[in-house]
């Protein structure tokens, strides 16, 4: 239920950055979640279909990154993706471990048309 | 023809900015800020309402209630002694800091010294949206089951305390408290951590310090 909220965040940082690029259009979304974000790719995507319409990033493509979980054994050192039922290491068997990936929540790049690429594209048509 | 813009900026910083403000306005009213997530069931409304009461009114406290409909539990923190706002979210599943902005500008914040945010039950939803407050507390519950932290893991990393509640069930259900505390640990190392049963009263004394100590140490600046 609260990807509205994050989606309608994603269209607000998502116009806000098309503007200081002076874009025309938004053509494609690049986004990165961890897996301990809790959030739903395709409900993000529906609720994007929804909110995106009539802006200038209207149909733009959502790409997601999901990053899953990871622990960090301080004992022997292994890195290893986190289970469901225990975050004891898999090698040395030891708790002594922490999270190092998976809170990730961010939106890292957006693809963007501006009036001097779609001058270029005109252009090419004529030609 | 298109061009890649960097953006690298995390999701919700909207709401985050927000966070901020609701802040400052606790700091200039040297009101302490708690938010207390759970999910529906866990004690919330048990745990506020013994709170106040060993707080016996040594402090003015205010109660922002969230819920998806109904002011049942704002009006239980009324009964007992505090000065509740209540916030229906609507069918959200979480508050945030523009609906705390909101209650905010309903409360007289001079005459408080304790903000208790009661948020959503909810263990998913309502640990990405920072609300302003001073510490964000969880409350786990014996009868849940000691596989909460492995199940919602995002729940346990961004709060400063956890209370687990209803400990007199310990006998009666599956709770490996060794298990539930391996999986905490590793979340959220150091996590300070308040075993206790807002039926029996078994603890409260120690979680009331600990938010009072808070209390005093922000408005002792």
């Amino acid at each position: 239920m609260h990807e509205l909220p994050v989606t309608e965040s994603i269209l607000e940082m998502v116009q806000r950055h098309a503007r200081e690029a002076n874009a025309t259009r938004v053509t494609d979304l690049y986004l990165v979640m961890g897996q301990l974000s809790s959030l739903v790719d395709d409900s993000i995507q529906f609720y994007w279909d929804i909110i995106s319409e009539g802006t200038l990033a209207e149909g733009a493509q959502l790409h997601f990154e999901r990053v899953p979980g990871e622990l960090f054994c301080l004992d022997c050192g292994s890195r290893y993706v986190m289970a469901d039922t225990t975050f004891a290491c898999p090698s040395c068997h030891g708790l002594h471990v922490q999270v190092v990936a998976g809170d990730e929540f961010r939106l890292d790049a957006i693809d963007v048309q501006t009036p001097e690429d779609q001058e270029q594209i005109e252009g090419e048509a004529v030609v | 023809m298109t061009e890649r813009v960097a953006v690298v900026e995390k999701i919700l910083s909207a709401n985050d900015r927000l966070a901020e403000d609701n802040r400052r306005r606790l700091d200039d009213g040297h009101v302490f800020g708690v938010n207390i997530m759970a999910s529906p069931g866990a004690g919330k409304t048990s745990l506020i309402e013994r709170t106040l009461g060993e707080l016996g009114g040594r402090w003015r406290v205010g109660v922002v209630d969230g819920d998806v409909a109904t002011s049942i539990d704002a009006d239980r923190a009324a009964a007992a002694g505090a000065s509740a706002v209540q916030v229906n979210t609507g069918g959200e599943c979480h508050l945030d800091a523009v609906m705390l902005h909101g209650a905010l500008a309903e409360m007289d914040l001079a005459n408080l010294e304790l903000l208790i945010v009661e948020n959503v039950g909810n263990l998913i939803c309502p640990a990405g949206f920072q609300l302003g407050t001073h510490k964000s507390v969880l409350v786990a519950s014996v009868p849940e089951g000691d596989d909460k932290p492995y199940k919602y893991p995002g729940m346990y990393r961004g709060v400063q305390a956890l209370v687990i509640n209803k400990i007199d069930l310990q006998p009666y259900v599956e709770f490996d408290m060794e298990y539930f505390r391996q999986g905490v640990e590793v979340l959220n190392p150091g996590l300070e951590t308040f075993p206790l049963s807002c039926k029996t009263g078994e603890g409260l004394v120690a979680w009331v310090a600990w938010l009072e100590n808070h209390l005093a140490a922000l408005r002792a600046n």
